[in-house]
C-alpha cells in the first residue's frame, strides 16, 4: 500500500480527535484492544479515507459523505427512551435473547453488560468483555480485521464498545440472539462500534442483527465485526438493515473459518441512504463451508454497494455467494464478488451469482465478478444478470385476473425469496417475509419504528 | 342466443407488418367455434388480442364482448369479465407456486363478484376437486407455475386453471398439441364438462382429432390474416383430408 502524502482536513480532524481523547479510549478498553488501536491510528494516518482512485470504492465515493461534518459520537450519553414504545422491531413470535446498542454503545436497559446464557454462552458489551476476558481478546481481537482499508483502521483507532459474543466449545444454542443496533440523536452523528464473535469448536449459534435509525438526522455508522468459527463450528448471521434515506452505513465484516466450520450470512438491505457492506471471508481450514447471501431492495436515491471477498486459503472448501437486488426509481447499486483460490487450495468449490432487476431506466447497477484462481483442480462458477421483470410472466398472471401491480409484487417477491428462504429460523423467516412484502408494497416506511413519524 | 363476442373487421400489425387483415367473427352463448389455419396465419395473434396482450397494434375494427368495447379493459379486467386464454406456449414463472398463483387469481375473481376470499380449507377442497376433474398430477400444484413442466403438463395446467376460474369465454390455443391420446380425452372431457348454455369456447387447433371429442358448431379457416372460409364440423374433416392447398387456390382465385 502506498504512503499517502496529503492528509485532508477531514482526516486531520479524526487524527486530532484521537489524540485529544486517546486516554479516554484507552481507559474504556483493555490492553489487547488498545494495542490494535495504536496500529489503527498509524494505518489510518497512512491510508486515510479511501479516495476516488481506490478501485474498491469506485462505486461509492466516500469523501462527499464525510464532508457532511457529522459530530463524532465518542462519549456515551444516556438516551432516554422507552424501549417498548419506541421500538417495535422485536420479532413477536420469536423467542430470542435481545441485546441493544445505542449509538454504538452497549445499552444496559435491556440487560447486564455481560450476561451468561444457558449453555455457557456469553453476550454483552465489548468494552466490558475486553477487561473480563483479556486472553480471548489477545487471541482474536484485531486478528481478522485487516487494516488494508483506511475505514477499518479508523474503526480500530476509535472503537470503544460494541457487542461481544462467545459461544464455548460444544455449546449448542438454538434460540437466535438478537442484536439491535439503534442510532438516535438530535443532530447528525457518526458512530463506530466494534463487534467480536467467537464460536468455539463444535459449537452452534446464530445472531440476528437489526439496524435502525430512530430519528430523522444524518447518521454515519462505520462498524467492524470480527467473527471466528473454530473447527466444526456452525454459525448463522442474519442482518436486516432498515435505516432511512439519511442513514449511511459502512459495515465491515471479517470472518475467519477453521476446518469443517460452516457459516452462513444473510444480509438484507431494506432501507438506507448509502450502504456499503464489506464481507471478507477467510476459509482457513479444510472442509470449511461459507454461504454469503444478500438481498437489497432500494428506491429513490438510495445506494447499496456490496463487496464480498472469499479467500480459499485451504483445500476442500466450499463457498456460495448469492446476492440479489431490486432497484427502483433512481437507486444505484454495486456488487463486487471476489474469489481467491490459492495455489494449494485444490478441490475448491466456489460459486457466485448476482442477479438484479431494474424497475426503471434510471436505476443502475454495477456488477463485477473477480476470480483469481491459482489451483488447478477446482470448480468455480460465476454469473451476473441485470434485467427487468419478465413481461410474458406478467401478462400470464394478468390474463388470470391478477392486477398488474399485484403481479409485479408477486414476481419481485419470488425473486427475493431465493435469498429470504435461506433464513433457517421459521419465525424469523416469517417476520422477514412480512417485512420484505411490506417493503415491496411500499408500506414499510423507514420510520415505521420511529415514534416521531416525521417522514 | 345472446351475442358474446363480436369481432368486426379487425386489423392488426406487428412492427408495421399487417398480421390480421380484417377479421369478422361472431360468437354467441353456448357455441363452440374452431379456428384452423396454416402456421403463421394469425390465430395466436387474434387470441392474444382478445386476451389483451399488447403485442400487435390494432389498426382498425372492433372487438365487443358482452356489449362492451374490449379495448377499454386491461387483461386482468377481461379475465374477471370471464375471458380465458389457454396459451399455446404457457409461461414459466419460477418462484411463484401454483397454489399461490391460483389463490390470488381466484380471489381477485371473487372480489370482482363481491364475494369474500375463499377460506384456506375451501380453497384446497376446490383445488382437489378440479385437479381430479382434469386428472392433473397432484404434485404439480406445489411447484412453481409451469416451471419445468413437460409440454403436456403445461397444456393440462391450462385446462386446470380454466376449470378453477370457470370462464364465460374460453379460447384454447392449440391446447391439444403435445398431448398424448389419454390426455387429449381428459382435456376434451374437461372442456365438455365446463360447457354451459351461457358460455362459449373457441378452439384453435391443427387437428380434427380434438374435434371428435369436442363437437364444434362452426369451423373457420384463418388464412393469411383473414377468415376465408367458415362451415360446420365437416369443414375440419375436409381440411384434414385435403390440407390447405385447395383453400390457397380458392383464395388466389385459381
Ligand atoms: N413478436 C413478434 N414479432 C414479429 N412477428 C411476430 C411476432 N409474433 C408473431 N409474429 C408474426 O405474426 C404472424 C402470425 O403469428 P401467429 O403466432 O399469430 O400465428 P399462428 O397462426 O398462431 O401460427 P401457429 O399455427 O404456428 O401457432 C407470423 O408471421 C409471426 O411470425
Ligand atoms: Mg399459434
Amino acid at each position: 500500500m502506498q504512503n499517502k502524502m496529503v492528509v485532508s482536513d477531514i482526516e486531520r480532524e479524526f487524527i486530532d480527535l484521537y489524540k485529544e481523547n486517546r486516554s479516554m479510549f484507552e481507559a474504556k478498553t483493555s490492553a489487547p484492544v488498545n494495542e490494535v488501536r495504536k496500529s489503527g491510528i498509524r494505518d489510518f494516518e497512512r491510508l486515510g479515507i479511501p479516495g476516488k482512485k481506490d478501485e474498491n470504492y469506485k462505486n461509492t465515493p466516500l469523501q462527499p459523505i464525510f464532508r457532511n461534518g457529522y459530530r463524532k459520537y465518542i462519549e456515551q450519553k444516556m438516551v432516554e427512551f422507552n424501549l417498548a414504545n419506541v421500538f417495535q422491531c422485536d420479532i413477536p413470535t420469536l423467542d430470542t435473547h435481545m441485546v441493544l446498542l445505542v449509538n454504538g454503545f452497549f445499552d444496559k436497559k435491556n440487560g447486564d453488560f455481560l450476561k451468561e446464557l444457558p449453555s455457557g454462552i456469553i453476550i454483552g458489551s465489548l468494552a466490558a468483555a475486553s477487561h473480563e476476558y483479556p486472553e480471548l481478546f489477545e487471541k482474536h481481537y484485531g486478528k481478522y480485521a485487516s487494516h488494508k482499508d483506511g475505514l477499518v483502521a479508523l474503526n480500530s483507532a476509535f472503537a470503544q464498545d460494541g457487542i461481544f459474543l462467545y459461544v464455548p466449545e460444544g455449546s449448542v444454542y438454538k434460540k437466535p440472539i438478537q442484536i439491535v443496533n439503534l442510532v438516535m440523536a438530535k443532530e447528525d452523528i457518526m458512530v463506530q462500534h466494534r463487534n467480536l464473535i467467537i464460536v468455539e469448536k463444535n459449537a452452534e449459534a446464530g445472531v440476528i442483527i437489526c439496524d435502525h435509525a430512530m430519528t430523522p438526522y444524518k447518521f454515519l455508522t462505520n462498524s467492524v465485526t470480527e467473527i471466528y468459527t473454530a473447527e466444526n463450528a456452525f454459525f448463522d448471521y442474519v442482518r436486516v438493515q432498515n435505516e432511512h434515506n439519511n442513514g449511511v452505513q459502512f459495515s465491515h465484516i471479517f470472518v475467519n473459518q477453521e476446518a469443517n466450520s460452516n457459516m452462513t450470512s444473510n444480509i438484507m438491505t431494506l432501507h438506507g441512504g448509502v450502504v456499503r457492506n464489506n464481507v471478507n471471508v477467510l476459509l482457513n481450514g479444510e472442509g470449511a463451508e461459507n454461504n454469503s447471501y444478500g438481498l437489497y431492495l432500494v428506491d429513490r436515491k438510495q445506494h447499496v454497494d456490496n463487496y464480498i471477498y472469499i479467500d480459499h486459503a485451504k483445500p476442500n472448501c466450499i463457498s456460495n455467494q448469492l446476492y440479489k437486488g431490486v432497484l427502483d426509481d433512481s437507486a444505484t447499486g454495486a456488487f463486487n464478488g471476489r474469489i481467491l483460490v490459492r495455489k494449494d487450495s485444490q478441490k475448491t468449490h466456489a460459486f457466485q451469482a448476482n442477479n438484479n432487476i431494474l424497475l426503471t431506466d434510471n436505476a443502475k447497477i454495477n456488477t463485477k465478478p473477480q476470480l483469481e484462481i491459482y489451483a488447478d483442480d477446482v470448480k468455480c462458477s460465476h454469473g451476473a444478470t441485470v434485467g427487468q421483470l419478465d413481461g410474458e410472466a406478467l401478462f400470464y398472471m394478468r390474463s388470470r385476473g391478477i392486477p398488474e401491480k399485484e403481479a409485479r409484487l408477486i414476481m419481485m417477491f419470488a425473486f427475493a425469496h431465493e435469498i429470504i428462504g435461506n433464513v433457517k429460523t421459521e419465525a424469523l423467516l416469517n417476520r422477514i417475509n412480512d417485512l420484505v412484502d411490506k417493503r415491496l408494497k411500499g408500506e414499510l416506511s423507514p420510520c415505521d419504528n420511529c415514534a416521531m413519524k416525521c417522514y | 342466443m345472446n351475442s358474446m363476442l363480436s369481432i368486426k373487421d379487425l386489423r392488426a400489425s406487428i412492427e408495421d407488418k399487417e398480421i390480421l387483415k380484417g377479421i369478422t367473427l361472431e360468437v354467441k352463448e353456448g357455441e363452440v367455434h374452431a379456428i384452423m389455419g396454416p402456421n403463421g396465419s394469425g390465430k395466436s395473434t387474434l387470441a392474444s388480442l382478445v386476451a389483451g396482450k399488447e403485442l400487435a397494434d390494432v389498426t382498425g375494427g372492433s372487438i365487443t364482448y358482452l356489449g362492451k368495447n374490449l379495448f377499454d379493459l386491461n387483461p386482468e379486467e377481461r379475465s374477471k369479465a370471464g375471458i380465458f386464454l389457454g396459451f399455446q406456449y404457457p409461461t414459466e414463472i419460477p418462484g411463484v407456486t401454483m397454489v399461490n398463483f391460483l389463490k390470488t387469481a381466484l380471489n381477485e375473481h371473487r372480489k370482482h363478484k363481491g364475494l369474500e376470499p375463499l377460506s384456506a380449507k375451501d380453497f384446497l377442497k376446490l383445488l382437489r376437486e378440479k385437479k381430479d376433474m382434469v386428472e392433473i398430477d397432484s404434485k404439480l400444484t406445489n411447484r412453481s407455475v409451469n416451471a419445468g413442466f413437460s409440454g403436456g403438463e403445461k397444456k393440462k395446467n391450462e385446462i386446470f386453471q380454466m376449470a378453477m376460474l370457470e370462464p364465460k369465454l374460453a379460447i384454447l390455443d392449440e391446447t391439444d398439441s403435445g398431448l398424448d391420446i389419454d390426455a387429449l380425452k381428459i382435456v376434451a372431457n374437461g372442456v365438455n364438462k365446463l360447457k354451459r348454455k351461457d358460455n362459449a369456447t373457441i378452439i384453435i387447433t391443427h387437428y380434427q382429432r380434438l374435434l371428435d371429442y369436442i363437437i364444434p358448431d362452426y369451423v373457420h379457416v384463418l388464412f393469411d390474416g383473414r377468415i376465408v372460409k367458415s362451415g360446420g364440423k365437416e369443414l375440419a374433416l375436409k381440411l384434414e383430408e385435403k390440407g390447405y392447398e385447395w383453400i390457397r387456390n380458392q383464395v388466389n382465385g385459381n
